[in-house]
């Protein structure tokens, strides 16, 4: 643990980190940017997890552990989105949120 | 000094997580997270997990972000502005989001946490046998799950971001 910090801190940032991704989320229109928000919210729940497991229960290991599959969840998330954009760019010429209207052709 | 390091490293994650949602060009907002990812690698790193900080390392800093520059560069212009929302909507979501943020920290400040005071360092050899195990407590199932699910996902970008035959 961090001398001096105390995990009231961490979950603060970690908060704040939290509402500044649902605050993108929210207002980007634009398919890039909501996909930016949601690794800013990954990322928050992956330190609280982190931050939890060190400072409660130092002795196990569950919160690493499941950061890591958060983790691997979160790249696969970005790949299918990412293909998902680029696919929907060739057919729409936009990734703007208020043209996709359409699930399939 | 792990007090000012940390304090160095939230101003960090703080500051560039709201530009990275308020910046107008699409291919700063990814750098700006950039950064923002590099300074939750250097929190683990201050936290003592060194497995950790290198996956989001390399995960997060070095995959993700190229594949997102990438896609950046084959959809936008670099220097294109984004259209953003109307101010009043702008206004409403971040009123909003601030009293979801108060109740959170009502919330957690309400908490008695029970914090163990230690000074134990986890290496990666641990991490693995935890992983790997069979025991009460092993993460050998997730585990697998996890590879065909990065199979699948794999297998699917390809599928979807392939030129269709017309």
């Amino acid at each position: 643990m961090i001398a001096g910090i105390s995990l009231y801190e961490i979950l603060t940032i970690t908060s704040i980190l939290f509402f500044v991704g649902v605050y993108g989320f929210i207002t980007r229109k634009n398919l890039i940017s909501v996909l930016i928000s949601i690794e800013l919210i990954l990322n928050a729940s992956v330190v609280n997890f982190v931050a939890i497991n060190k400072y409660l229960y130092p002795n196990a290991l569950q919160g690493v552990v499941f950061s890591i599959f958060i983790i691997a969840v979160a790249a696969a998330e970005t790949v299918l989105a990412v293909s998902i954009i680029i696919n929907l760019y060739r057919q729409i010429s936009s990734v703007e949120v208020k043209d996709t209207e359409i699930m399939k052709y | 000094m792990e007090r000012i390091i940390f304090y160095i490293l939230a101003l960090i994650i703080v500051v560039f997580s709201i530009a990275s949602v308020s910046s107008r060009k699409m291919l700063r907002s990814v750098i700006y997270l950039l950064f923002v990812l590099c300074g939750i690698a250097g929190f683990y790193f201050l936290i003592d997990y060194n497995f950790l900080a290198a996956i989001q390392l390399t995960v997060y800093a070095g995959g993700i972000i190229v594949l997102l520059i990438f896609s950046v560069m084959l959809i936008h212009h670099i220097e294109m502005e984004l259209e953003v929302a109307k101010k009043s909507r702008q206004i409403l979501v971040g009123l909003l989001c601030l009293f979801g943020l108060g109740v959170f920290l009502t919330t957690i400040y309400a908490h008695p946490f029970v914090v163990v005071e230690n000074k134990l360092t986890t290496s990666t050899a641990d991490i693995g046998h935890k992983l790997l195990s069979y025991d009460a407590g092993g993460f050998i199932l997730p585990f697998e799950v996890i590879s065909v699910l990065l199979l699948a996902a794999m297998i699917g970008a390809i599928v979807i971001a392939k030129k269709s035959r017309e």
